[in-house]
Parts: C-alpha cells; sequence; structure tokens
C-alpha cells in the first residue's frame, strides 16, 4: 500500500481487553513520514478515547516483533498493541 | 521435526512427543498445561485464549532457539500452544523437549515455560461461574523483553 507524498498508512491490531473495548480488532491510520511508535499511540488515544485505561501497559510490536517507543514507522507497517501476554 | 504452534485443535501430549523422536536421544521432558477450575477461590466456568498467531509461533520459534543456544545438549523442542474457548481440564499448552540425556533438560523446560508467559503474545479470559470476565494480567515482562 502506498501512501501519498509524506504520508505512511499503519495497520494497527488489538487484541483481548483493549480490542473489546475498541470493537474493532484492526483500524488503518496515516501519520507524517518519519512517525515513530510513540506518535502512532498519541494518535490512536486521540482517536479512540476507549483505548486510554490501556495505552500505559501495552506493549508494541512491528512487524511481529517488539518494538521501542522510538522506533520509526514506515509505510505498509503493521503494528500490534499487546496488552500484557497471559499465556499458558 | 521441531514444532511450535498455535492451534483451535485439541491438543495430544503424545503426539508432541513423537515429533522428537529420533535414535539419538534418551530422555523427553514434558510440561502440560491444563485449564484450572479456580482461580483465588473464584469458581471458572471457561476460558477464552486469544492469539496474536503468527507472532506467537515466531516468538515459540525464538524461545526454541533461546533454549538450544543456553543448553546446547538439549535435540529438540516442541512447543504448541491451543487457543479459543477451553473448559476446565483441557490442555492449554504442550511443551516437550529432547536430549541424549536428562541432565539439561529440567532447567530447560522450566525456561521454556516461564519465557512463554513473558512474551508469548496470547491472552487469556477468565469466564466465571457467577456470571463475570476478565481478561487476566499477570504482569507480563513483555515490555522487558525490547
Amino acid at each position: 500500500m502506498n501512501g501519498e507524498r509524506g504520508t505512511i498508512n499503519i495497520r494497527v491490531k488489538f487484541f483481548a481487553a483493549p480490542r473489546e473495548a475498541l470493537g474493532t480488532n484492526e483500524v488503518t491510520v496515516s501519520l507524517p513520514a518519519g512517525a515513530t511508535v510513540d506518535e502512532l499511540l498519541k494518535l490512536l488515544t486521540e482517536r479512540y478515547p476507549a483505548l486510554r485505561p490501556y495505552t500505559r501497559f501495552l506493549s508494541v510490536a512491528v512487524n511481529r516483533a517488539y518494538a521501542g517507543m522510538h522506533a520509526e514507522l514506515h509505510d505498509g507497517d503493521e503494528v500490534a498493541c499487546l496488552p500484557p501476554v497471559g499465556g499458558g | 521435526m521441531e514444532m511450535f504452534e498455535v492451534t483451535t485443535e485439541p491438543l495430544s501430549v503424545e503426539e508432541v512427543v513423537a515429533r522428537l523422536t529420533e535414535p539419538a536421544i534418551g530422555a523427553v521432558v514434558t510440561f502440560v498445561g491444563t485449564v484450572r477450575g479456580e482461580t483465588d477461590g473464584r469458581a471458572v466456568r471457561y476460558l477464552e485464549y486469544e492469539a496474536y498467531p503468527e507472532m506467537a509461533e515466531e516468538t515459540l520459534r525464538q524461545i526454541g532457539a533461546e533454549i538450544r543456544s543456553r543448553w546446547p545438549d538439549v535435540r529438540r523442542v516442541a512447543i504448541v500452544h491451543r487457543v479459543g474457548r477451553l473448559e476446565i481440564g483441557a490442555v492449554a499448552v504442550v511443551i516437550a523437549i529432547s536430549a541424549a540425556h536428562r541432565a539439561p533438560l529440567f532447567d530447560a523446560l522450566r525456561y521454556g515455560i516461564d519465557r512463554l508467559k513473558e512474551i508469548v503474545p496470547i491472552w487469556k479470559k477468565e469466564v466465571w461461574a457467577d456470571g463475570g470476565a476478565e481478561w487476566v494480567e499477570e504482569g507480563s515482562g513483555a515490555r522487558e523483553a525490547v
């Protein structure tokens, strides 16, 4: 998927409690090129207030690998918002 | 054959162990995690497991690689996690590890299940007998895994 000039499109996946709070498991958002994970989370909480109680507990994966808050995003990235895991 | 899978199908411990079979091994340890019928005195009706399947399988594979680099005598690792609705007593996770001799296996097994609970993107919702439900948060260290 190609963003407009200067913009990147990011697919964002939600799981477990935040997925239920949002009522969706995936959204696509546009960000300025060079945006970071941190900036994506800020935009998501503005757009989806239901996400707010969960943001400080979220880990983030970019293209299926854990990523830090300052990681830079690229057009077409798949970002997953991961609440504390609880398998086993 | 190694095996790192997330599945909605019932798990068979025997099938997972069979994946490890080869003439070189003399010992296999298994961890079998099952659905417990109560949490902190509260009766559980069933559990609903959810995964980010592609990443979960990749992190399971990563755990297998970590085990084999920490315990070079380990031969094979298989980890399978079931997701979806699981009734009380159902098998949720099977970890099986093989080696020529038993020595490295017990520590490796413990590492495997601890690490799974720490980094694998799988969640469970407890649905209680009294009607309530809640996503379990075990104080994950996933952030620290970055």
